[in-house]
């Protein structure tokens, strides 16, 4: 059966949209990227409250700031890499610091970008974000999903993030399916292993589920869409059945969700984990489905991960790892 | 609103108890940054005292005049200004830098009545009195935000982003001084990293361009006032100052930009403030 996909960027566009037309205080700014972000569609029904800032991100989330801090819900978007990375200190002194509510739509994330290369492929977009105060992050699994966090931070206190990709994702959630931030969502029930994911790797979860059904292993698949804060007690309770899990993101291992699940069960339980990302490495160009074969974000890298993962809850004890 | 006298005479009398209180505070809280305080007291008093609409008694009044610290470690001559308006009581400023005060060592909004913005790290300020400047815009108020900035700060890029943003946009609802007292950690601006020629980046910008002595109140006043009616631009004011102005041992000493003094020399300084400049 042919899957349907639809762009995160296009769907978090109208979202935008819609907002505009609902709430006066809503604004946007973009860094000359409004034709890839989408924000483009907020320009042209409302060019007054519009602001296009060129390419300067810095003073973009700085002017995003003031807006906010003068009432308005300031919406700022650029591709993902510039989003985070470039103006770093600007979210942390002028947004996160002081409670504001500036919401950081990024797009262009992880190495599906393709042929752009590592310089456009952001890596470590999460984990810059998830080490603010206050700062909430959420990565969508799909077009539908954008459009709910779209709207859904609008009507939240404070910063926030959000995460959306550049090619077109598979849609797996329902249109009427429900959202709320800071809650995972179980997509398929299962005994044996807990796969969580964020991003499009919540559709690759999905599929390897269905994989490792044929060895026999019922995968529970969680949506941790928001992945900050972490859904605490969804995961607990999975996790307390499974007693194993694996984590899959289009992030670096490093400081993403695959960190944060860590770093949960790592201080509250001893289970098996295993996580699946990119290996502390930059991306390079290529073709998306080609690179997330090299980089080790396919459906079968899951199914590979579940299965150490099981097979170190059945050994019970000792190390993985020796030198 | 009620306001106090306002005369040029009163102005000197409360910028001297701003310095005062810079002094004090820095000594109890044992750090903190004297000497760009002591540049930036007269602005400061200016502004809260004189040129700025506002109402301590009513801190987020909507139709307020807004005022981002961009040099935010000159914290000290913020609050002191703050307090002796009215915003807190002045005792609470000998709890600077204290844990558990509303006086942090930099500006944190949402802490302390009269703090805007959170500021610190150098060169931000700019870009929100713009988002601040496009708000009031959207929302047809007729208030004004005012921004001050070091001069050592103006090496930082993010300035002239902002600065080619408030032309694009005709701000003209925001203010920018430039404390250019040419000192800063390591010394002198034009040896650290020359920011000259002021006058004519700003100008290159597309700013209207003022310069004045920034310690002359009537001077100061009047560059607000022409920054008022200038329409379709953003103004900045670069303001001539003495860093450690009006303690004789920190003029124009780099040695007390992050620094206090010790007992015998608070001594010394309280003493040359018991005049006014």
């Amino acid at each position: 059966m042919p899957v349907k996909k639809a762009s995160q960027r296009s769907f978090f566009g109208k979202a935008l949209q819609e907002l505009g037309e609902a709430d006066e205080s809503i604004v946007a700014l973009d860094a000359d990227l409004g034709s890839s972000t989408k924000t483009s569609d907020f320009a042209k029904v409302f060019p007054d409250r519009f602001f296009q800032c060129g390419i300067a991100e810095q003073n973009m989330m700085g002017t995003a700031a003031g807006l906010a801090a003068a009432g308005k819900t300031a919406f700022t978007s650029t591709f993902a890499v510039f989003a985070t990375g470039r103006c770093w200190d600007q979210i942390r002194q002028s947004i996160a610091y002081p409670q504001l509510n500036v919401k950081i739509a990024a797009t262009h994330c992880g190495i599906s970008v393709g042929g752009d290369g590592a310089s456009h492929q952001a890596l470590e977009d999460i984990a810059l974000m998830r080490a603010l105060p206050n700062m909430t992050v959420i990565c969508p699994a799909d077009a539908n999903e954008a459009y709910k966090a779209t709207l859904a931070v609008a009507s939240m206190p404070g910063p926030c993030y959000i995460r959306m990709g550049r090619a077109d994702f598979p849609i797996i959630t329902e249109e009427d399916a429900p959202f709320e931030v800071g809650k995972a969502n179980i997509l398929r029930k299962g005994k044996d292993v807990t796969l969580v994911g964020s991003g499009q790797m919540v559709s690759l979860c999905l599929e390897a589920a269905e994989m490792l059904k044929g060895e026999g292993v019922a995968a529970e698949v969680l949506n941790m869409a928001t992945v900050k804060p972490l859904d605490a007690e969804t995961l607990i309770d999975s996790v307390e059945r499974t007693r194993c899990v694996v984590t899959a993101e289009e992030h670096s291992v490093i400081g993403g969700l695959g960190s944060a699940v860590a770093e949960f069960l790592g201080e509250n339980g001893n289970q098996p984990m295993v996580r699946v990302g990119v290996r502390d490495s930059f991306g390079e160009s290529g073709d998306p489905e080609d690179l997330m074969v090299k980089y080790g974000l396919t459906k079968e890298d899951i199914v590979h991960a579940a299965r150490k993962a099981v097979a170190r809850k059945q050994k019970k004890k000792g190390f993985l790892w020796r030198k | 609103m009620p306001r106090e006298d306002s005369s040029i005479d009163a102005l000197k009398e409360k910028a001297r108890l701003v310095r005062r209180h810079v002094i004090e505070m820095t000594c109890a809280a044992g750090s903190g940054h004297p000497g760009g305080s002591l540049s930036a007291a007269d602005i400061l008093t200016a502004l809260y005292f004189r040129v700025m609409r506002h109402d301590p008694e009513h801190p987020e009044w909507e139709g307020r005049d807004r005022f981002v610290l961009s040099k935010g470690h000159v914290a000290p001559a913020l609050y002191a200004a703050l307090a002796e308006a009215g915003y807190f009581p002045t005792e609470e400023l000998l709890t600077l830098r204290e844990l558990g005060s509303r006086l942090q060592g930099h500006p944190s909004k949402g802490k302390l009545p009269g703090i805007e913005m959170s500021t610190g790290s150098l060169g931000q300020g700019i870009s929100v009195s713009n988002g601040m400047a496009l708000a009031a815009r959207l929302d047809g108020s007729d208030h004004r935000i005012y921004c001050l900035c070091g001069d050592g700060e103006m090496q930082s890029g993010q300035n002239w982003e902002a600065a080619m943003f408030a032309a694009h946009y005709g701000i003209d609802n925001v203010t920018v001084f430039v404390d250019r007292n040419h000192l800063q950690i390591m010394g002198d601006t034009e040896d650290v990293l020359s920011i000259e020629p002021m006058e004519e980046k700003w100008a290159g910008f597309g700013w209207n361009v003022i310069v004045i002595d920034g310690h002359d109140f009537e001077r100061i006043i009047e560059a607000c006032e022409q920054a008022r009616r200038c329409k379709g631009r953003p103004t900045v004011i670069i303001a001539n100052t003495v860093k450690g102005r009006g303690v004789s041992f920190m003029e124009n000493n780099p040695e007390f930009h992050g620094k206090c003094c010790s007992d015998e020399q608070k001594g010394v300084a309280m003493s040359d403030l018991e005049g006014c400049l």
